[in-house]
């Protein structure tokens, strides 16, 4: 069993190492490391649902290549993704930024389970103060036409 | 009156199905320019074999085009016949960026299918591409006469793109 999840373990391992190629990794381990944290939050933006970390794509080498360049240069994480986002937008991204224009995309899930969430409470707080309350009494022309019946029914 | 909250969620649905709904035909390829009204970087690239090359500085106070190509991008072929004509047809002119080509590569495509550009430069390793924040060929971008980004078409350019998309935006910044 050890060695199926072992085998299985190095399985992945071997996979998410296969697009970053040799020739492309930084000497220093630490720089590098960097390199691939950064890397995998960027999207490659011909294949669009990876990252440039897994993607094989030409321009995600090339942005690779390019990221090692300015971590190389002293730049900041922060340096290189900006550095990026300049030129090809905040869609390059995986994890959009939060700001004005995607408070909605983070807040809206929220926003809406607090609306069905009031909604709930609202409707919950009705129904339960709704037997207590007495029932109208009957007018007269009821009472006649109840007694009438139940008049019927002893007959 | 009151009941007509009990219809708002029922038309908070029908509007976000339309939303999707229409959002299905748009193409996923296509992405806004992060670049749009942005200068465009500045590049001196060298030429393809022995012609001149392309310098960002060179078309500085000029409305043109900027088109990037390669000689083995399929769809580069197909706009090509319309790259032929414009230059002419908008009274701009149109400069070339062989995106991550080989220049005896780009040479035959040229002299097969023609050479629709006033001045093309060779970007070999596409860091200008990178630059404009390019992902893929055919791109064209519209620069206006302060050397800002107005426009970037991602694929093949069609007629109904160069009569709705570019010539209004060409005839304004010309006049501007």
């Amino acid at each position: 069993m050890k060695a199926i999840v072992l085998a299985a373990m190095l399985g992945l391992a071997a996979a998410s190492a296969l697009a970053v190629e040799p020739g492309e990794r930084l000497a220093d381990p630490a720089l590098e490391a960097r390199a691939r944290a950064l890397s995998a939050e960027l999207r490659c933006l011909v294949c669009q649902n990876q990252s440039i970390d897994d993607s094989s794509a030409d321009l995600a080498h090339d942005l690779r290549v390019l990221l090692r360049q300015r971590l190389t240069a002293g730049d900041t994480d922060a340096q290189v993704l900006q550095f990026m986002v300049r030129r090809y937008g905040d869609f390059i991204l995986l994890k959009p930024p939060v700001q004005p224009d995607t408070y909605l995309l983070w807040f809206g899930p929220f926003a809406v389970l607090a609306l069905g969430a009031a909604g709930a409470a609202i409707y919950l707080r009705r129904s339960r103060r709704g037997p207590d309350r007495a029932p109208a009494p009957l007018s007269a022309e009821e009472r006649r036409k109840l007694d009438k019946l139940l008049a019927e029914d002893g007959a | 009156m009151r009941r007509l909250i009990y219809l708002l969620p029922a038309a908070a649905f029908t509007a976000l199905a339309i939303y999707f709904f229409v959002s299905l035909s748009r193409d996923p390829s296509v992405l806004p320019s992060a670049m749009i009204d942005q200068p465009a970087p500045s590049f001196t690239l060298a030429g393809v074999g022995d012609q001149p090359g392309l310098a960002r500085n060179e078309f500085a106070g000029q409305v043109v085009l900027i088109n990037f190509f390669a000689s083995w991008c399929v769809p580069c072929r197909v706009e090509h016949p319309l790259l032929m004509n414009v230059s002419r047809e908008l009274g701009v002119p149109l400069y070339g960026i062989d995106y991550k080509d080989k220049p005896e590569d780009a040479g035959k495509f040229l002299s097969e299918l023609g050479n629709p550009y006033g001045r093309i430069g060779a970007d070999r390793d596409g860091r200008v591409g990178i630059d404009f924040g390019v992902y893929g060929v055919p791109e064209t971008y519209v620069i206006d006469k302060a050397g800002r980004i107005r426009l970037r078409h991602v694929g093949p350019l069609t007629p109904a793109d160069v009569a709705k998309e570019l010539a209004p935006l060409v005839k304004a910044l010309k006049g501007s």
